[in-house]
């Protein structure tokens, strides 16, 4: 707080010192601000997010200048928190979290000449863009993997929120292990929260309880990736590698790689030419990367699903090509159909063969 | 859906598992609270516990010694506040979120080696052939010795509060300071004290959390822990029995769902989330009314400012 309210002072001084000698910002960094939903030393979605802002930190040098706010809560604190970015004189700012998409909207309203980036979101304006990353592209792979791996048929699934993007994921997940393993079965458990440790341990913990041996999670902690390596049963990073926190049942990872998406964006403003977008990368572009496979895996497996992961990078291949049923059995894509970008992102239902219900 | 493959043993099992560390918080701040403080930095010191507690384990691979410097560390953090409020007669609900806000703070920075690094497990302690009991050896017998420690420190206090002189003082000072003050009990020392107390059984409720149930160090691992430990307090109105059931209670519900979920019963989640939330706010309805019992058991002076000259 006292480092804010100090940059805050420094960039009214700064306004002062501009309208004084009345010279335009030409030499003065580009600020560029970031909002993080968890710590940075999660070492999972937002470690990863800090790696890009330490990169754009790296790459243009004293021509940028970054500041973040870690464990920014979605709602209210938020929009606090954006506008005190803004008025710190960031002329670029990161959220990177899904609920921080209203809060995003309404402050870039009142800041026109701030340019926004909302991670993971879909409403955008003039000076606000959503990037992405097509994380079920690796869920594809790692599915695939976990459908081999598997000894029980039952892989434990620990969901976050009932939002598009880890409903895409579940479904990704479970189309790509179903199609090496024909007897697989998902448990999914919801725990409502981005960032909770012992939640998550306990919710693997019940996952495992319920004959699960092979754990994904949609969550950001290592903690279920412990509960693995605890019980000698396997598991995959999210969002960051997570070795070290299951070196035995660490099978592989989906590493979010955001570097070169901020690099770029922090030098478009810098060159002037950013414009609002909507990015959506995958495996091919690098923003979502398949970790190093570990030796649990056997070489057919492993090389299984480097293909798979190489098919995704040169478009050769889509993970959600047809036919596939929705959950109710109605047809959803035909034989060789894709799916279009706006289905996925909208995506609330389940592919036909998963149990329960989407949670409203 | 398969009921048979939920076990209504292992289910029990795990659900005072998850309650261990909400216990020892609330039941730490439960005596605090009795002596008339109200110390918000139940989270900053659970969480300092839980960094201090795996770096001890870590570095000494020795229990004893991480659930010695988890209480220190937690009674330490606990002492800043006692001598801020007691002796600089700072606001009581302004220095505790502080003392959150700090602890959050020091443990993210002490612990920034340790992520990642697997703490040495705990052991349990053997019972023999009680182990073997068909039922309740595996709901009674099949702990680790913090679970046991938890569960003597809520019976501790119940007989400490009810049956010793002792007792009958920090309740005395809790409920009118002036009164007690006036009688010769030095006030600030009996609260001092107590704070310390507090701070040291939410001190080993952090570690319970970085040492046994999650097994790892992440920064910011209560994630809200501390806060439903003071609502317990509330919930329990103040009587170390009922915490216990309030422990068990929040801790139990969030499991409990959990584990519904992985069987493959459609419920909806956030209800039984709620569920011990919307049962605090009712208590906390029935303390002010007047005429319901409960609220003869709030400690009077709790919050309220003490000065001994006037």
């Amino acid at each position: 707080m006292i480092s804010l309210k100090k940059s805050l002072r420094a960039a009214s001084a700064v306004a002062a010192t501009a309208l004084l000698f009345a010279t335009p910002g030409l030499s003065e960094p580009l600020k560029v601000g970031f909002i993080y939903v968890g710590p940075i030393s999660d070492f999972g979605w937002t470690y990863e997010h800090d790696q890009g802002r330490l990169a754009v930190e790296s790459a243009l040098g004293d021509s940028v200048e970054t500041t973040y706010v870690e464990n920014v809560p979605e709602g209210a604190d938020a929009e606090r928190v954006l506008t005190q970015l803004a008025l710190a004189g960031n002329n670029l700012i990161f959220a990177t979290s899904f609920g921080y998409m209203d809060p995003v909207v309404n402050v870039a309203q009142k800041f026109p000449n701030v340019m926004f980036e909302h991670a993971t979101g879909y409403k955008r304006a003039d000076n606000v863009s959503t990037y992405s990353a097509r994380f079920y592209e690796g869920r594809a792979v790692i599915g695939t993997i976990a459908g081999r791996m598997t000894e029980t048929n039952t892989i434990g699934y620990v969901a976050s929120y009932p939002i598009p993007e880890v409903v895409r994921g579940i479904n990704a997940a479970y189309i790509h292990a179903k199609k090496v393993n024909p007897d697989v079965e998902f448990k999914i458990v919801w725990v409502y929260t981005w960032f909770d440790p012992a939640k998550e341990a306990d919710a693997a913990t019940a996952l495992i309880d319920q004959g699960a041996d092979i754990i994904m999670q949609h969550t950001d902690s290592p903690a279920p990736v412990s509960m693995a390596e605890e019980k000698g049963l396997y598991a995959f990073g999210q969002a960051s590698d997570m070795k070290e926190f299951g070196p035995n049942a660490r099978l592989s990872s989906i590493i979010d790689n955001w570097s070169p998406y901020y690099v770029a964006r922090a030098q478009a403003a810098l060159d002037g030419t950013w414009a609002s977008e909507d990015a959506w990368h995958g495996i091919n572009e690098g923003m979502v990367e398949i970790g190093e496979f570990s030796d649990a895996i056997p070489a057919e497996v492993q090389a299984e699903a480097q293909a798979l992961a190489d098919a995704i990078s040169a478009g050769e291949y889509h993970p959600f090509t047809g036919p596939i049923n929705k959950q109710d059995g109605s047809p959803w894509l035909a034989d060789g159909e894709v799916a279009d970008d706006i289905t996925l992102l909208g995506m609330n239902f389940y592919v036909e063969g998963l149990e329960g219900e989407v949670p409203n | 859906m398969d009921w048979s493959s939920l076990s209504p043993l292992s289910l029990i099992a795990t659900m005072v598992v998850a309650s261990i560390p909400i216990m020892l918080a609330a039941t730490g701040e439960l005596v605090v609270e009795k002596s008339g403080v109200l110390n918000l930095g139940v989270e900053g010191m659970m969480i300092t516990g839980a960094v201090a507690g795996f770096i001890a384990a870590v570095e000494s691979d020795s229990h004893v010694i991480a659930v010695i410097a988890a209480a220190a560390a937690g009674s330490a953090m606990s002492l800043f506040f006692g001598v801020l409020t007691q002796f600089l007669k700072s606001n009581h609900v302004a220095t505790g979120l502080a003392l959150t806000i700090f602890g959050l703070g020091v443990s993210s920075l002490v612990g920034q080696n340790y992520t990642g690094v697997k703490p040495p497990q705990f052991p349990k302690p053997e019972f023999g052939p009680l182990g073997d009991i068909p039922i309740l050896g595996k709901i009674i017998f099949g702990y680790d010795y913090l679970v046991y420690v938890a569960f003597l420190t809520v019976l501790g206090v119940w007989l400490f509060l009810a049956y010793s002189r002792a007792g009958l003082i920090l309740r005395a000072v809790g409920e009118n300071h002036d009164a007690a003050h006036a009688l010769g009990y030095k006030v600030k020392s009996v609260r001092l004290l107590a704070i310390m107390f507090g701070g040291a059984a939410a001190g080993l409720g952090g570690a319970y959390l970085s040492l046994i149930r999650v097994p790892q160090w992440t920064d910011g691992m209560t994630a809200g822990a501390g806060w439903i430990a003071l609502a317990i307090v509330v919930f329990g109105s103040w009587r170390p029995w009922r915490v216990m059931a309030g422990a068990l209670l929040f801790g139990g519900v969030t499991l409990l769902q959990l584990n519904l979920q992985a069987v493959g019963l459609e419920i909806n989640a956030a209800y039984l989330s709620m569920a011990p939330y919307v049962i605090t706010i009712l208590v906390l309805v029935a303390i002010s009314t007047k005429h319901s019992g409960m609220s003869a058991n709030a400690p009077a002076s709790l919050g309220k400012p003490f000065h001994p000259s006037s």
